[in-house]
């Protein structure tokens, strides 16, 4: 089974960025998931196949769903999960990043799962040597959170192509409209990266003030005209806005931002009939988007907290799952699925 | 006193010669000097410069000896061929009495390795609000003509033109950190296509570039020098060019990592890329390198920012900006401005001692290699090249984003009013 571990030549080993991921092994990690999805399904939703290992939960910000979703993976897979809150920075709390990783080294922690408020904090800590475990960024300042978009594309490619129809394929052709903070927002650089190596097609909406300077050469579209976009996209994210971004003029009024950004149930009627809403969580009903979007059955919130959980198995099994046994195996679709 | 003959040094890359020096002074310049009973250093195949000066340099000394004192900063400045060096205000206490800038200038009197010209704050605390005791400062026996906030931009336009204005008075010049502080807020790195991909706060061209546009019509106005640090961009060329057409005094340095790195280096996250100004992009590197070729940016200057290894050894957005660079200054301008041909070594001689001086307006430094001239030497090795080992530093701190790589010549000897303070590449 092809294993991430030495495919990705600046981070061997570990998940840092999007940009680290080809094609295939982005389509692996998503098939990987699909099988893990299906332990959710069983009375016991437990694989054996990281019995004996050690996963660190390592947040420097507070951040619950990440933190539950990761460790939720992790015991799936009977890893043994220790979660360590260093709320506040490694500044104000007085204790470096540098001793922290060399604490939980001490520990023998076989991965690290790290939230960090400082871009590039997990690219550190994979590539500094001071630990040796596998790296899995969880977010990181406004730089990336790579498997916010793997679990995106994994609930892209349920809803555009289905579940088993899906399996072995990328997302080709689909367009995708990104909306919102994009200047702050970690999961729109990875989301970019990502559907970009998947085939898809990324057109970025926000105001001018949101977007940043040297966006022309990422791939993908800037457009400032929510409305224009949405009747060519399959599938419409809508980024969380802060609202405290409004006292730091990057837009004049909550109410302003809602109106020419936010997503309601009539700029959802423009949308063509397939195509879904995504939100990351946690979402500012009546910003951003509308109750009326967020509680419809084309919103994918939800679900994405579920697929969350299994893209996250997939990736720490395959970055830790060594000579286990390939997962396939003990899981029950091929016992169940005989068809060819 | 000691006699000391250099012979067959190229004289600023010219023509083979040799330099008598006797006691504190250059005695004779010419072929064939008979050494008596001088100490001979042969020196054929070498460049002998006159002692370069550093108009921007941080040597930490009262309040952060844990990354720089007086005497190991004047220790790496002699290793790196300086004779002098303006060592600025952002000290703890800040320099900006009397007091402060004659301590300081004390400390670099019983060194002995290089000659310390303390550069005065602008404002009390480096706070942007109050003059500091400006004239007090030139008074005093530091004798400071240099005024500067640096690590601080002067923006309140009314201060900054009192200041201007102030120290024409006693010849004086302010130094401007140009650096529009709220354009700045929580910046990290240059603001493009790099910063966009890694997620780092923007530091934009135009913070550096709207405040020096300001200021030289702010020196145009009142009529006094202005001296723009650390320039960066290619923006704040042309605007240093323009000014400089108009006959404004404006003068401008640059230091040698923005003449030889750029901000794809930060793709690395390691914090020992993190300066301020940030590096720029390999345009800005072009046109600051041809600004320096071509007089629009006056002199190098080292900003050498010395830093403890833990306030390095961190994630980015927690690390320290600064690199230190006396040690390396004049082997980053031989390989950026001499190998590429931009400049020869009588340019290097301009750019790195004689528009320095003028500057700072050192009487005994940066004067020509003849006799009479005070005996203020450095002579380099250009054939030399090497990896550069930090573990080597005469200063006390390492944060130099050169480790490891292969940079060309070398410093045998720096002469201080007559004495080695360097001899055959060592401290003497």
């Amino acid at each position: 089974m092809l294993r991430l571990p030495g495919t990705n030549p600046r981070t061997p080993g570990h998940l840092i960025s999007a940009a680290d991921l080809s094609r295939d092994e982005t389509v692996l990690i998503l098939d990987t998931a699909e099988e893990m999805a299906r332990v959710a399904d069983r009375p016991i939703k437990k694989l054996p196949t990281l019995r004996g290992r050690t996963v660190v939960n390592l947040f420097f910000e507070d951040s619950t769903r990440t933190r539950i979703s990761f460790e939720a993976a992790a015991k799936r897979l009977s890893a043994d999960v220790i979660n360590f809150s260093a709320k506040g920075s490694s500044v104000s709390k007085g204790e470096s990043l540098k001793d922290t990783a060399l604490t939980l080294e001490a520990m023998g922690a076989d991965a690290v799962v790290i939230r960090h408020g400082a871009s590039g904090a997990p690219y550190r800590l994979a590539t500094s040597g001071w630990i040796d475990g596998a790296v899995v960024n969880a977010g990181d300042g406004t730089h990336e959170h790579p498997t916010q978009a793997l679990l995106d594309a994994f609930t892209l490619r349920r809803r555009l192509v289905g579940a088993d129809a899906g399996l072995g394929h990328d997302l080709a052709g689909r367009r995708v409209t990104i909306v919102g903070d994009v200047l702050h927002s970690r999961v729109a650089r990875s989301n970019v990266l990502l559907l970009h190596t998947l085939g898809a097609h990324v057109t970025l909406v926000a105001p001018p003030t949101l977007v940043p300077i040297g966006v022309e050469r990422w791939p993908c579209e800037v457009s400032y005209d929510l409305d224009r976009v949405l009747p060519d996209s399959d599938a419409v994210m809508m980024l969380r806005v802060q609202r405290e971004r409004m006292n730091a003029a990057f837009f004049p009024t909550e109410r302003e931002y809602a109106r020419r950004y936010g997503l309601d149930g009539d700029r959802m009627g423009r949308m063509p009939g397939h195509a879904v809403v995504m939100h990351p969580g946690p979402m500012n009903r009546g910003m951003e988007i509308t109750a009326e979007v967020a509680d419809s059955g084309r919103c994918t919130a939800v679900e994405q907290v579920a697929n969350g959980v299994s893209i996250r198995m997939a990736v720490l099994y395959l970055l830790l799952g060594g000579n286990e046994p390939a997962v396939t195996h003990s899981l029950p679709r091929t016992e169940e699925n005989t068809q060819p | 006193m000691s006699t000391i003959l250099i012979r067959g040094a190229k004289i600023l890359g010219g023509e083979a010669a040799d330099v008598l020096i006797d006691g504190e002074t250059i005695a004779r310049v010419g072929t064939g000097i008979e050494a008596g009973d001088a100490t001979v250093v042969e020196a054929a195949g070498q460049v002998l410069l006159p002692g370069l000066v550093d108009l921007h340099t941080h040597l930490r000394e009262p309040g952060r000896e844990d990354s720089e004192t007086v005497l190991t900063g004047t220790k790496a400045a002699a290793v790196g061929g300086f004779t002098a060096v303006h060592a600025m205000a952002n000290t703890f206490p800040v320099a900006d009495t009397a007091g402060v800038v004659e301590q300081v200038w004390r400390l670099g009197r019983e060194s002995g390795y290089c000659d310390v010209q303390p550069v005065g704050a602008v404002t009390v605390g480096l706070e942007g609000k109050n003059l500091a005791e400006l004239g007090a400062m030139h008074e005093s026996a530091a004798r400071v003509r240099v005024f500067s906030d640096d690590g601080k931009c002067v923006d309140d336009a009314v201060i900054m033109r009192r200041a201007l204005e102030y120290v024409k008075a006693f010849d004086g010049v302010v130094a401007q950190h140009a650096q529009e502080p709220r354009l700045t807020e929580g910046a990290q790195m240059n603001e493009g296509v790099v910063s966009a991909e890694l997620g780092l706060g923007g530091w934009p061209a135009v913070a550096e570039e709207s405040i020096i546009a300001r200021d030289v019509l702010l020196a145009a106005h009142v009529g006094s020098r202005v001296h723009i640090c650390h320039l960066s961009t290619a923006g704040s060329v042309e605007l240093v060019r323009w000014a400089k057409s108009k006959g404004w005094q404006v003068t401008a340095e640059v230091t040698p990592h923005h003449l030889l790195l750029t901000d794809e280096l930060v793709r690395s996250y390691n914090p020992v890329y993190k300066v301020n100004p940030p590096l720029r992009t390999e345009a800005d590197v072009t046109a600051l390198r041809e600004a320096l070729a071509d007089g629009t940016i006056d002199c190098v200057a080292t900003d050498h920012a010395p830093h403890p290894h833990e306030d390095k050894d961190c994630e980015w957005a927690a690390a320290a900006m600064g690199m230190v660079g006396l040690e390396t200054a004049l082997s980053v301008v031989q390989e950026t401005m001499v190998e590429t041909g931009l400049l020869d070594w009588a340019g290097v001689a301009d750019r790195m001692s004689f528009r320095p001086a003028l500057i700072g307006r050192l009487e005994s430094h940066g004067r020509p290699v003849s006799a009479g001239e005070p005996a203020n030497l450095t002579l380099v090795d250009p054939a030399y090249r090497g990896p550069v080992d930090p573990a080597g530093f005469a200063s006390r701190s390492r944060n130099t984003p050169y480790e490891g790589r292969e940079l060309p010549g070398r410093v045998t000897h720096t002469f201080l009013r007559g004495r080695a303070t360097v001899v055959d590449g060592i401290l003497a």
